[in-house]
């Protein structure tokens, strides 16, 4: 393509992601966007004004050059492109699907001005799936000896493993579930994230040198102290989740048709119930009423399958408005396009059935008041005004707590009152010496690509203590 | 990835029922009275909680005691040594508290055998005089008889239709034991109504009374909820901060509400287990 003047680069309107139609899509579980070709990558890239100060990478939490990528795609070096990706950041074909790019490197690019930041989770995607087509064996590192144990597979502990085996050290995961990936596998859907893309992810980690183990719960079934001592590891990184979801605490809680949507996603995406000959049943959802309560990505995963299952209507009930909903912009849109229903400025205070299987959920009207300590403004019940919405299953989306089991198992491992685990911010070390932590067990709910940045730097702080370490 | 749990030893040990040794190192080391695992019997097969009912460190084998009333229990008893189970993920749950109690009855009814054996080991270990009340429907139908006998101070056995033992339920001895006195603390495990029924009567003798409870559960990690119990005013993960709870503030008629939730889906499954 011929060289673009910046004016005629600032003309140029963002490049659209093709997805699948919304009609046919809420009926299946495949991918809805479908990827740029090489041909819209490079468009799209080139629009880049390639500005001095790259306020995009500034805007990355993980540092990702995406100056240096997207100039390499805007001159159709792909192969270019995928090694500074590969080398930035551990999981790209997941970070370019999940990521909340809208709050981090697009918001932060210039043309966002104009309401049309580069694409840049778009062409992170098709970078890194460019590289799994065309993957060629990473370069081994001499290994250095050392063993590190990471414990739990999502993307903190899948970073830190990957950062650790290219310094050239032993790294094995150990996983409670049976797949490896996490939240990865058993909460983000099919349909944003194929689970072939995660296991092309882990393969190539698998390919750095990294093992895996499967079905070990760290704490319980080994302790840390029984790695270090008696299975040889030099230190340990935990990234054991926020795994603990949160009920509303209201009445009706328990009854039959209320789920975690934790559990729900965990039956569907972990244990396939969608597909008809699976062993783990899901309710039943064909034309029946289904509600999500809560305004986050896991409320939009949610309601996208609660829809796929068949449920109708599935309204989102969400206790602010639409300009306070934490769930990145696309899957907002998405969820529209494909006909779930939103409810704002109501939350739940009941949940009513008959024979112990729900039936309706009594919601309270709210409204906007004082910001909170977070900024955010407070809703407030408006006195006297609540309505019973009929729903046969609610899905919990309203976040999860730290998983205890690693703490309670390990004596000296200090903690807050929220049951994160307590680090160095800069480090992620713990209260024990060469036991390091990050991701949501450390840092309360977070983002996917939160928890891979404090997976990196635990992996760096981790290779320079073992590099200090006489033993 | 050659993975799995190599069965050692596969044998029915009563009506529908089967006891699997399996390898399982990691939770032979470290699994206390009352805890449990999650097994897959097959790759894509569903997770299902099973008791371990005895360990043995030295060859990292893990004792299953398996009643076959699911798609994926069937499957189980259908394996033989030599074959591997998918997936073994444990210990799980909070071990039961053992304390030196006194008189300590252990009620347990079916496989519920199965959780009572490690416990009454434990108690009786624990320098309690232990009375083992283990029922089921019919002779064939009893377990661990043999064994609970040989932990047990006195065992009293009965069966619905009178075919061994004493013609009655559980409740009928343990009522017993209660009017003669003595008894300092209750365990309970087995069928939902058998264990409610032991908790009223204990309730109104005011002897502290544990139930080992076994709702429905998919990951056994505190993750997905699906194991909710309400114990007192209190929603309570079983998997987490049980199975034990107070038998006096548990709500069992939630739990058995909650435990038919997949009833349609599972006889759907089981029908087409019997079509082959």
């Amino acid at each position: 393509m011929a060289e673009l003047s910046k004016r005629e680069r600032m003309a140029m309107s963002r490049t659209q992601m093709p997805t699948r139609d919304p009609a046919g899509r809420a009926a299946t579980f495949d991918e809805v966007n479908l990827g740029f070709n090489t041909g819209l990558a490079v468009l799209e890239a080139s629009r880049c004004l390639n500005c001095k100060r790259a306020t995009c990478v500034e805007g990355c939490p993980v540092g990702v050059r995406i100056d240096a990528f997207v100039a390499h795609v805007a001159a159709g070096d792909i192969s270019a492109a995928a090694a500074v990706v590969r080398d930035d950041n551990a999981l790209p074909g997941v970070c370019g699907r999940v990521c909340p790019q809208e709050a981090q490197c697009e918001g932060a690019c210039v043309l966002g001005n104009r309401g049309r930041p580069i694409a840049i989770g778009h062409l992170e995607r098709f970078v890194a799936d460019w590289a799994l087509d065309h993957d060629e064996a990473p370069e081994a590192t001499p290994p250095t000896g050392k063993r590190v144990a990471v414990v739990g597979s999502g993307p903190a502990g899948l970073a830190c493993a990957g950062d650790l085996a290219r310094a050239g050290h032993e790294v094995t995961v150990f996983e409670a579930l049976h797949e490896i990936g996490g939240v990865l596998v058993y909460g983000i859907p099919q349909f944003r994230l194929p689970k072939d893309i995660v296991a092309a992810e882990v393969e190539r980690l698998g390919s750095l040198g990294v093992s895996f183990e499967t079905d070990v719960l760290v704490g319980p079934a080994v302790s840390l102290e029984e790695l270090r001592d008696e299975e040889g590891y030099d230190a340990v990184f935990v990234g054991t989740g926020a795994g603990l979801p949160r009920f509303p605490g209201i009445p009706g809680e328990d009854l039959i048709g209320v789920y975690s949507a934790n559990e729900f996603l965990t039956r569907v995406n972990l244990m396939k119930a969608f597909d008809p000959g699976a062993e783990t049943p899901v309710y039943d959802l064909a034309g029946r009423p289904v509600v999500v309560l809560g305004g986050g990505n896991t409320a939009m995963d949610a309601a996208r399958t609660a829809l796929r299952l068949g449920g109708d209507p599935v309204t989102v009930l969400y206790r602010r408005t639409d300009a306070e909903m934490p769930a990145r912009a696309e899957e907002v849109a998405h969820a529209r396009e494909e006909g779930v229903d939103f409810r704002f400025l109501v939350s739940p205070i009941e949940f009513r059935g008959d024979d112990g299987w729900l039936g309706s959920v009594v919601v309270q009207a709210m409204e906007l008041g004082e910001p909170d300590e977070w900024g955010r403004a407070r809703p407030m019940p408006i006195d006297g005004m609540t309505e019973d919405v009929a729903c046969d299953v609610a899905i919990v989306a309203i976040g999860n707590q730290p998983n205890p089991i690693l703490a309670k198992a390990t004596p000296g491992l200090e903690t807050t009152a929220r049951g994160t685990v307590v680090v160095d911010p800069e480090t992620g070390a713990t209260s024990i010496p060469g036991v390091f932590a990050g991701g949501d067990i450390a840092s309360g709910g977070a983002t996917v690509i939160l928890a891979l940045a404090a997976g990196r730097a635990a992996a760096a702080a981790i290779d320079a203590w073992l590099g200090a370490d006489p033993s | 990835m050659e993975h799995g749990f190599p069965i050692r030893d596969l044998t029915p040990i009563a009506d529908g029922v089967v006891r699997c040794v399996v390898e399982a190192p990691r939770v032979a080391r470290h699994a206390l009275p009352g805890q449990f695992v999650i097994v897959r019997v097959d790759v894509g097969g569903e997770r299902i909680p099973l008791t371990v009912s005895d360990l043995d460190e030295p060859s990292g084998t893990i004792t299953l005691v398996v009643q076959a009333i699911g798609a994926s229990t069937q499957r189980l008893a259908a394996k033989r040594p030599g074959e591997t189970l998918a997936d073994v993920l444990g210990p799980l749950g909070a071990a039961t508290e053992i304390e030196p109690y006194g008189r300590v009855v252990v009620v347990a009814g079916g496989v519920g055998a199965a959780i009572a054996l490690p416990v009454a080991r434990a108690l009786a270990g624990a320098g309690n005089e232990v009375v083992g009340v283990v029922g089921a429907r019919t002779r064939d139908a009893l377990v661990l008889i043999d064994e609970m006998g040989s932990v047990c101070d006195q065992l009293l056995v009965c069966t619905d239709d009178g075919s061994a033992g004493r013609h009655g339920l559980v409740t009928d001895a343990l009522s017993d034991l209660l009017d003669e006195g003595g008894v300092d603390h209750v365990f309970t495990v087995g069928p939902i109504p058998m264990m409610s029924a032991v908790a009223e009567l204990t309730r109104s003798a005011a002897i502290p009374t544990v139930a080992s409870l076994n709702p429905i559960m998919v990951d056994g990690t505190g993750m997905c909820g699906g194991c909710r119990v309400r114990v007192g005013e209190e929603t309570k993960f079983a998997c987490v901060d049980g199975p034990d709870f107070d038998a006096h503030l548990v709500d069992f008629e939630l739990l058995a509400t909650r435990n038919r939730a997949y009833r349609v889906f599972e006889q759907c499954r089981m029908a087409e287990l019997a079509d082959g």
